[in-house]
């Protein structure tokens, strides 16, 4: 039998044309952890739904070969069988259920056929919960009493309950403050110690360089390189060069004659509290300007109250309590709702664009012009289609949105180009100001570099233009000026060359130690 | 042509018949009946009798469908229907109000029932589910309540009109109308001009659809889809004129019809209500205010209870504590089987009232034939089941 435990052989899945992986090649040796690294959209959780059977066999090329035998696996309940127990993301953890049936669901175990066997149940649960450090827990009360620290862990738990050989965490960590991430990672090792073996996919490197055994690269759908522990350099800055590749230049288009003007777009003392808690300050007296023909970022960290900021500004539709100003043009405007908002020329892209961007059952006609229907599509509240198809069509030419025809249905097209129609929906609110919330999130890198052209287009336009981004090149390569915002208050600003990873990353340390 | 353009062109054509897939259904069924009964449900008076009993359930149906591409349905409709009726019904015999009076009486307690479940919907974050099983039951027990149990009849001649009557005929040629000798001028000219409207609709849409170059059906789709729609209004029509002429529930039923399609496919109201069924929180940040949307469209599923609950009690020349029975299900099958989506954002107001008359057709078909009532229940769930199925299934293969 071979060294490794899994060699994953020129794995190569499409969607819909676009190659979302290209020749992927993975060696997992046993008992080690392997961490994968890339930007997003990299291609990183593609390859692990792939590995787990989310995407059955037949719809990607390419072996996997498991303990020495090739596996065809065509849902997760086969690769789980196997042994393979992939932890995701969002937890998938049924909160009114005891800690006891989560860690078995799905995994029952049974005193006859369809019967639970509750004494076990409790007793193996309690077993498990002691292998990831939670003996003391209760395994009766319901699992969204305990933090997300201990879900993490409990998700864990579940895993081993499943008798897993190779446990795939993505972004463990991200919803962790610095002690439990710590936690986690310690486990990690003792779990490496008895004999498991890992697969962690995480964006921060210094955990990475701390657990990781070997570490393999993947950018735009390739594999790159793979980095074993105590033969290459582990160092982050070693990481990034192989995630990013190239020179940062090519990926942002330069933007030439771009005049900036005057402040259009002033934010004077906002504050806002959460909108379950009144008590909780989410925001504290922000100020932000932005200039005509400027693109000025937000940058943090998640959870810093960069959305926030944009929701509550964008005609209140997040948080309560607000106070502060807002001036449009030199003029100060109220936005309870968020057709004053629209009204008073301010746009808002949201992050999340199939949630809260667009109507995917919908033709990209039709979710062009929803949010300009009453200004700009209708006339005494009957639409005006002739105008509609035109615009539509002049739009899918202008920012180039791949599709055969404006009446296709939006939840069809890729990533990219359903950006692509946000982006028209909201430049088709004719507005002065744009906030762009992680504009180019699970987007591929050609349509990257045309959202990039878009928001230029816009600059010349004399539109203000804000960012919010979590990848610090992005705002690097986009912005004039940055704002860094951590825990709800703006903790620096930086314009021109001195944006960098490394002064934005010490504007938040340096506010960190001052709280 | 460019190959992309004909793609797309063929596309579109596909979509535009699968659309009139139900309409197929509906003459099927028909056709299928005529067999059965032995030509029983062509005559002249059945005809007449297929728009006069299910008047009411296509203005339900309209009305739901706006609840249905929300996402959500309205189960108190047959109790508002029953309601509406008895109120009228009271008004006129115990309280000696005017037949126009009273039907503004029975419309204002329908849309004051729309207010009560658009306000809990709308503003309470109430699910529909919930507050319609509120008024289903809330409404059946008012109804009994003020009729104290018992039939209230018979209503006056003026206020059955809207229910039975008829606009006045221009006899045309020799004998007695009803003896199938004579014709109703007026329903011809009726017809004649719902075709002519039909066929400049058709041209004026391909004239601006070749105006601004945009991809169209072939010619010959456009012309045998309107074909087939002329055969049946003449068909309809022809009938109708053989017997009394046009019944005033048919003008009713045609202009709120109307009036919906247009609302559903022209206005930005009519959009909002689709954008707020296709993905809510996209709506709302689209700059729609979703509890508006939701508060109108029950408000108006309340008020247009009350126009079927008038139309249903003039039919039967009295208000009974048990009308309206079960019509909420009628409705709301009417738009499944007509196309509507359960998770919101799909489906028309044609493809709704063509699912009321394809019901329709079962009941009157099985009436005619001797099967008895629970027999067509059996087929009319057989029907909605496969008709939903069937619609699924070939969407999920086009995928």
């Amino acid at each position: 039998m071979s060294e490794y435990i899994l060699e994953m052989n020129h794995i190569t899945k499409e969607f819909s044309g676009v190659k979302a992986l290209d020749d992927v090649n993975l060696k997992v040796r046993k008992g080690e952890i392997m961490a994968i690294c890339g930007e997003n959209g990299a291609g990183k959780s593609t390859l692990m739904n792939v590995l787990s059977g989310v995407y059955p066999y037949g719809e990607y090329s390419g072996d996997i070969v498991y303990n020495g035998e090739i596996c065809k696996f065509h849902n997760i309940r086969e690769s789980e069988a196997k042994g393979i127990v992939i932890i995701h993301q969002e937890l998938a953890l049924s909160p009114y259920l005891s800690v006891a049936e989560n860690v078995f669901i799905g995994n029952e175990r049974l005193a006859g056929k369809g019967v639970i066997d509750w004494t076990a149940t409790r007793r193996e649960a309690q077993e498990l919960l002691a292998r990831v450090g939670l003996e003391d827990e209760n395994v009766n009360v319901p699992v969204n009493s305990l933090g997300v620290g201990k879900q993490q862990l409990i998700e864990i738990a579940k895993a081993l309950g499943k008798k897993a050989d190779l446990l795939i965490l993505d972004e463990p960590t991200a919803a962790l403050n610095d002690r439990e991430s710590a936690q986690l990672l310690e486990l990690m090792l003792q779990l490496k110690a008895q004999g498991l073996t890992c697969i962690i996919i995480s964006h921060k490197l210094n955990e990475i360089s701390y657990v990781a055994d070997s570490i393999t690269i993947i950018r735009d759908g390739h594999t790159i390189e793979t980095l074993h522990k105590g033969k290459d350099d582990f160092s982050e800055d070693r990481i990034i060069k192989g995630m990013v590749g190239r020179e940062l230049t090519n990926r942002y288009p330069k933007r030439e004659d771009c005049p900036i003007g005057d402040v259009i777009f002033e934010v004077k003392d906002w504050t806002v509290y959460h909108p379950d808690d009144s008590e909780r300050k989410v925001l504290d007296n922000v100020n932000i300007q932005v200039r005509a023909g400027e693109v000025v970022g937000l940058a943090g960290l998640m959870g810093a109250g960069r959305t926030e900021l944009a929701m509550s500004l964008f005609g209140h539709a997040y948080g309560q309590k607000i106070s502060g100003s807002v001036k449009i043009n030199g003029k100060e405007v109220q936005m309870k709702s968020v057709k004053e908002a629209i009204d008073n020329k301010l746009a808002y892209v949201h992050e999340d664009r199939k949630t809260f961007g667009l109507i995917l059952i919908d033709s990209i006609k039709r979710n062009m012009s929803l949010s300009a229907l009453n200004n700009f599509f209708s006339k005494k509240g009957v639409v005006d289609r002739e105008k509609e198809v035109i615009k539509a069509e002049e739009y899918r030419k202008r920012i180039n949105v791949k599709t055969t025809s404006v009446d296709q249905a939006v939840g069809s097209l890729s990533g990219g180009n359903q950006q692509k129609v946000v982006l028209a929906k909201w430049m088709l609110t004719e507005p002065d100001v744009l906030i762009l919330d992680e504009p180019t999130r699970g987007v591929d890198v050609g349509a990257k570099y045309e959202i990039y052209c878009v928001i230029n287009e816009l600059a010349k336009a004399g539109k203000a233009v804000i960012v919010i981004s979590s990848e610090m090149p992005e705002i690097i390569g986009t912005c004039d000026r940055t704002y860094v915002i951590n825990e709800g208050e703006i903790a620096g600003e930086l314009s021109g060359d001195e944006i960098t990873q490394e002064a934005i990353m010490s504007c938040i340390m340096a506010h960190n130690r001052k709280e | 042509m460019s190959n992309n353009s004909k793609t797309s062109q063929l596309k579109k054509a596909g979509s535009g018949l699968g659309q009139y897939g139900i309409m197929i259904m509906l003459v099927a069924v028909y056709i299928l009946f005529a067999f059965i009964t032995g030509g029983k449900n062509l005559t002249p008076m059945n005809i007449n009798n297929l728009i006069m009993q299910n008047g009411y359930v296509v203005i339900l149906a309209v009305g739901m469908l706006l609840c249905v591409l929300t996402g959500n349905i309205d189960l108190g409709v047959g109790s508002v229907v029953a309601s509406c009726g008895a109120v009228a019904g009271t008004l006129i015999i115990d309280l000696g109000w005017s037949t126009p009076m009273a039907m503004l009486g029975a419309l204002a307690v329908g849309a004051l029932f729309g207010v009560f479940v658009g306000f809990f919907v709308a503003y309470l974050d109430i699910p529909p589910f919930i507050v319609t099983l509120g008024t289903m039951l809330m409404g059946r027990g008012l109804c009994y309540v003020i009729l104290q149990a018992q039939t209230k009849g018979p209503l006056p001649e003026s206020y059955n009109w809207i229910g039975t009557g008829f606009l006045p005929v221009i006899r045309v040629g020799e004998g007695s109308l009803n003896a199938g000798k004579g014709v109703d001028l007026l329903c011809l000219i009726v017809a004649a001009v719902f075709c002519a409207m039909l066929i400049l609709n058709e041209m004026k849409s391909r004239a601006t659809a070749k105006r601004n170059n945009l991809p169209m059906a072939p010619v010959w789709q456009s012309i045998a889809k309107n074909a087939v729609l002329v055969g049946i209004i003449c068909f309809f029509f022809w009938k109708l004129a053989c017997y009394n002429g046009i019944p005033v529930v048919l003008i009713l039923m045609g202009v709120l019809v109307a009036v919906y399609h247009f609302i559903t496919t022209r206005t930005v109201a009519g959009r909002q209500i689709y954008a707020m069924g296709g993905n809510a929180k996209a709506a709302r940040l689209s700059g729609i205010n979703t509890k508006k949307v939701f508060f109108w469209v029950y408000t108006n599923m309340g008020i247009l209870s009350a126009v079927a609950g008038i139309v249903l009690s003039a039919r039967n020349q009295s208000a009974t504590p048990k009308a309206g029975d079960g019509f909420e299900m009628d409705a709301i099958a009417s738009c499944y089987i007509g196309g509507a989506a359960t998770s919101g954002g799909v489906g028309t107001i044609v493809g709704a009232v063509v699912g009321a008359f394809i019901m329709g057709i079962l009941n009157n078909g099985m009436s005619l034939a001797g099967y008895d009532t629970n027999v067509q229940k059996i087929v009319k769930g057989c029907v909605l089941l496969g008709a939903v199925t069937f619609d699924l299934l070939s969407k999920r293969k086009k995928k």
